[in-house]
């Protein structure tokens, strides 16, 4: 997916995952890159990358064969090692509940959780799930019935385009594992990584309270 | 024959005065009373949507996958300002993956912008102007084909600063200038200068917004897929019937080859209101690869390709009469709209929002290096409002009266660009119910700044206007079954504003059915009758008449088909939940699926219209907000902590929707007031805040408490329905209120958005 996903700086993963080219290129198109690179330094760069561009290498090469749970379900993939987690589960899955909105790790629209944790799926690679235990909006549901807590955000009219919504609803799912009965302040703290643009922020913070409120088993 | 009717119609939308003619309906029958009791409208109603976003399984553009699907990538120029002098492609098209890729040089020339360029244009404009585009097996392969396309720049001079743009030797755009149109826009009422005369006292003062981005959660996006000679179109707009048109004339094919599909949509704001160059390189691709491509932009892109909001300079003068009475106004003002045609005036609330005799504006729309700028949630009113109702404090503080006071003294009863009266205007008990909600009177205290401590609080308030009201032509088809449940369709578009939810209400409040038997197709060119684009809060109080009128329509049959089948006159029949009975004797009586089964029928068909508007009115929304804001005096960080609101916006349809949209508004205000701006470097003509780090939105952690009031109710002279628009009452309002808050909590005015933690403390210590 975007290129710019991946720079070095932000990636907490397994460094060998990343390619030598991925790195380079991370570097030279990233936020520092152009953003506030001086012209003249930002025109190396540029030259840098076109010099880089002769390695590349074809598209379906070098894959790598994954192993992880998705939804509760044993998932083999053979997937090139750049594959971002996102793009694991929308592009190869189909699973597109999962979206993607800045592809940068900045707004959490893309939230997932790994083996009971919110993770931003944009930001880490598919490599990185490996052996792990991904659960996405798709694996609330239990057949066509909705969990208490997605079901919680249509009572309370937790959304409006309903874009962030996965990312939202998922991102409140690890916190209520964690916590069963958060208070105002912490849903905000927990849900602070999730940005929705259309501000339905009010009514997010009652969906959490309403999904604890009828968590299963309460 | 339905009663129907083709007159001329008006209507502002985004500001502009639309004439035209449209098909209207007539009827009257079924009008909803104010005092109207109805079972679902104005009822809390959860969205028939809900399950599909909080499933996962709502498909947006950007989640269509089709078979065979093929991935493209724009080539977006690195300069401010540049002429292609070659492009070269042969390398990036032996790169494994590369299907296609277009240029200038092999597209023809569709004229783009208002005819002001081309989708790929040798001269190019802005850091991010189309270069070219790559259709790849992959998106990765796309990615990668970009950087090998050679392309030789020849670099031009350029500029960025929307003043210096204006300055007859700065680098120019286009041969005509860097003035659009040449010419500011003028408007004058009366005398101004008289009016200054005649003033006690003159207050002038420059006030200052920054261009904001849109940034919706789903980047613009286009699927195409062909299937012979015509194309499906799967887009991410508010307009899928102007998609169509615009993409049929591109591609020089008939409009009636061209469907264009828009279920679900990550928001827009404005920024998806017209047709988008991508979509266009996508059906060209998909053509010239004979396989469906998807382009999607990625956030940068977003934030500088695909629309903003201009930035504002504006000077306003104000004559004022000791006992408050204003004689003046004046408004000088500029804004870019970055490279291409758009409009960057901020009058209409200083023109109107005032009884004033003696105004003049004077507003210029200047070209610069920079992407265009589109309508983004009340173009011009969110901007001038902060400015104007900034200076209506200034002004009662230096009359020494009391800003509501100063605001109710000048109360404008009619319209007074049109000298037309309103169909109403509900702010004065809007005014009263604000500011006893938060205790206005609080505001003489002046927060309690003369306390001691570092935290300073304090209120302010901020009015709103905007239309809103609608207009023809609107159409949606209702498709009765057999079984009594129902299938409406419409051209409209859910921008997440709660369209599928209120469309279903009208047809089951009408039909008398319950809501869950009722499902709701919108945005589909080849399923649904026309309606016009999602924007200028037109949708609700279009799209809901021609609902109520398609069932009407209905009703009206099941009654023809009732007196055909008991032999009783139409005038002694009456519908009622799906049976029609004989007034006289309760036990003659028919049912949906009985007279169904007498006409052999299976779907029975109904298209509805919009009314036209009435003559000789205008039709405005009106609102007012107050907030209160902390401030603390060390770090300069401004908190809101509350925001009530009381409003005029006709019936409100589903209270839970409008609730939510509500906050909404107020949220992105709170954005717009404290954090948003888009940055451009002047030296390199590059944006600085491309991403969602650097351009700071709302968090959670920004959500004040919200309480909003609707003090009007239906507006009968609009509509049967009575509804107005609200998306962007909600929001024009929230920024002025906040500034005034701040210079009510430290005593000193901040005339320049976003309020940013370095400008409270320059304020601060200017005022020392």
């Amino acid at each position: 997916m975007n290129k710019e996903t991946l720079s070095p700086g932000t990636h907490s993963g397994k460094p060998k995952a990343i390619s030598r080219r991925k790195f380079l290129k991370g570097f030279g198109s990233g936020v520092v890159g152009t953003a506030v690179m001086p012209g003249a330094l930002a025109a190396i760069a540029a030259n840098n990358e076109k010099e880089k561009s002769t390695e590349v290498s074809p598209p379906h090469a070098d894959k790598v064969m994954l192993s992880l749970k998705v939804n509760g379900k044993r998932v083999r993939a053979l997937v090139e090692p750049r594959t971002t987690l996102a793009e694991l589960l929308r592009d190869h899955l189909h699973l597109t509940g999962t979206k993607i909105v800045c592809n940068h790790g900045e707004c959490g629209g893309c939230t997932v959780v790994m083996n009971g944790k919110a993770v931003y799926s944009c930001h880490m690679l598919a490599l990185d799930a490996e052996g792990k235990e991904i659960l996405t909006i798709e694996g609330l549901m239990n057949g066509e019935k909705l969990h208490p807590l997605q079901q919680a955000f249509i009572d309370k009219d937790g959304f409006q385009c309903g874009f962030c919504t996965p990312g939202q609803i998922m991102a409140a799912y690890a916190l209520l594992l964690e916590n069963r009965e958060p208070s105002e302040e912490q849903v905000k703290e927990a849900m602070s990584g999730n940005i929705c643009r259309c501000g339905a922020y009010p009514n997010i913070i009652k969906s959490v309270m309403e999904g604890a409120a009828h968590w299963p088993g309460r | 024959m339905p009663p129907r009717k083709i007159v001329k119609t008006s209507y502002m939308l985004e500001n502009d005065w639309v004439e035209s003619m449209a098909e209207v309906s007539t009827e009257t029958e079924g009008l909803w009373k104010p005092d109207e009791n109805l079972k679902i409208i104005g009822k809390p109603v959860s969205r028939i949507d809900g399950y599909d976003k909080v499933s996962g399984t709502a498909q947006y553009t950007f989640d269509v996958q089709l078979p065979n699907m093929g991935h493209a990538k724009i080539l977006r120029c690195p300069h401010p300002h540049a002429r292609i002098k070659s492009v070269d492609t042969s390398e990036a098209l032996k790169h494994p993956g590369v299907l296609a890729i277009i240029t200038h040089e092999n597209t023809p020339k569709i004229p783009w912008y208002d005819n002001t360029s081309f989708i790929f244009d040798p001269h190019l404009r802005y850091v991010g102007d189309d270069v070219a585009c790559v259709a790849a097996e992959t998106l990765q392969a796309a990615e990668e084909a970009l950087e090998m396309i050679r392309v030789e720049y020849e670099i031009l001079p350029f500029v960025v600063d929307t003043a210096e743009a204006m300055k007859p030797e700065a680098p120019k755009l286009y041969d005509t200038g860097n003035i659009q149109g040449g010419e500011p826009n003028v408007y004058k009422r009366g005398d101004y200068e008289k009016g200054l005369k005649e003033a006690d006292v003159v207050v002038e003062d420059t006030f200052i917004t920054q261009v904001a981005v849109h940034n919706p959660s789903e980047v613009h996006c286009s699927v195409a897929n062909w299937d012979g000679d015509g194309l499906t179109v799967w887009d991410s707009t508010q307009a899928v019937f102007g998609v169509r048109d615009a993409v049929a004339k591109a591609l020089d094919m008939p409009a009636s080859k061209v469907r264009v599909i828009k279920k679900y949509m990550g928001g827009g704001f404005g920024s998806k209101l017209d047709a988008g160059k991508y979509t266009v390189m996508a059906a060209l691709l998909a053509r010239l690869t004979g396989r469906p491509i998807k382009l999607a932009l990625n956030r940068k892109e977003q934030n500088l390709a695909v629309g903003n909001r201009p930035n504002s300079v504006q000077t306003i003068q104000v004559g004022v009469k000791k006992d408050g009475t204003i004689t003046a106004m004046t408004l000088s003002s500029y804004g870019t709209v970055g490279a291409y045609p758009d409009g960057a005036g901020c009058h209409w609330p200083l023109r109107t929002l005032y009884r004033c005799d003696n105004v003049k504006t004077k507003s210029y729309s200047v070209f610069t290096n920079a992407g265009q700028s589109r309508a983004m949630r009340a173009p011009g009113h969110v901007q001038g409002t902060f400015a104007l109702e900034s200076i209506m404090d200034e002004v009662a503080e230096k009359i020494g009266m009391d800003p509501l006071e100063f605001r109710l003294k000048n109360y404008a009863d009619k319209d007074q660009v049109f000298n037309l009266p309103y169909t109403s205007k509900r702010l004065r008990e809007a005014y009263e119910k604000a500011a006893s909600a938060i205790d206005w009177n609080r505001h003489k205290d002046r927060g309690r700044r003369d306390e001691p401590g570092e935290i300073r609080y304090g209120i302010g308030m901020a009015t709103q206007i905007w239309w809103g009201g609608g207009e023809p032509p609107a159409y949606a088809t209702l498709k009765l079954n057999r079984d009594g449940s129902a299938h409406v369709l419409a051209g409209t578009q859910d921008l997440g504003t709660g369209t599928y939810t209120f469309i279903a209400m009208v047809a089951a409040e009408v039909l008398e059915i319950s809501i869950e038997k009722i499902t709701v197709t919108i945005g589909d060119t080849a399923d649904c009758p026309y309606c016009n684009l999602s924007g200028g809060s037109l949708t609700a109080p279009s799209v809901s008449p021609a609902v109520h009128d398609a069932a009407q329509l209905m009703k009206s049959k099941l009654v023809s088909a009732a007196s055909a089948a008991l032999e009783i006159p139409e005038t002694d029949l009456k519908y009622e939940k799906g049976t029609i009975f004989s007034i006289k004797d309760n036990s003659k009586k028919i049912t949906i699926t009985e007279i169904f089964d007498k006409m052999n029928e299976q779907v029975l068909i109904a298209t509805g219209a919009r009314n036209a508007n009435p003559k000789g009115y205008a039709i405005n929304t009106f609102g007012v907000q107050v907030a209160e804001v902390e401030v603390d005096t060390r770090t300069g960080k401004v908190s809101v902590i509350r925001i009530v609101g009381a409003y005029d916006v006709g019936r409100i349809l589903n209270p839970k929707t409008a609730e939510n949209q509500f906050h909404g508004g107020i949220l992105q205000g709170i954005g717009f007031a404290l954090m948003e701006q888009r940055i451009i470097d002047n030296p390199t003509g590059k944006v600085l805040t491309a991403h969602m780090h650097n351009y700071k939105m709302p968090t959670i952690h920004h959500t004040p408490d919200i309480q909003v009031f609707v003090v009007s109710t239906a507006d009968m002279l609009i509509s049967r329905v009575g509804a107005k628009g609200l998306g962007e009452p909600a929001h024009i309002p929230t920024a002025a209120a906040i500034a005034n808050a701040v210079s009510n909590a430290i005593g000193v005015r901040i005339k320049q958005l976003p309020i940013t933690p370095d400008r409270v403390l320059n304020a601060l210590s200017q005022k020392r």
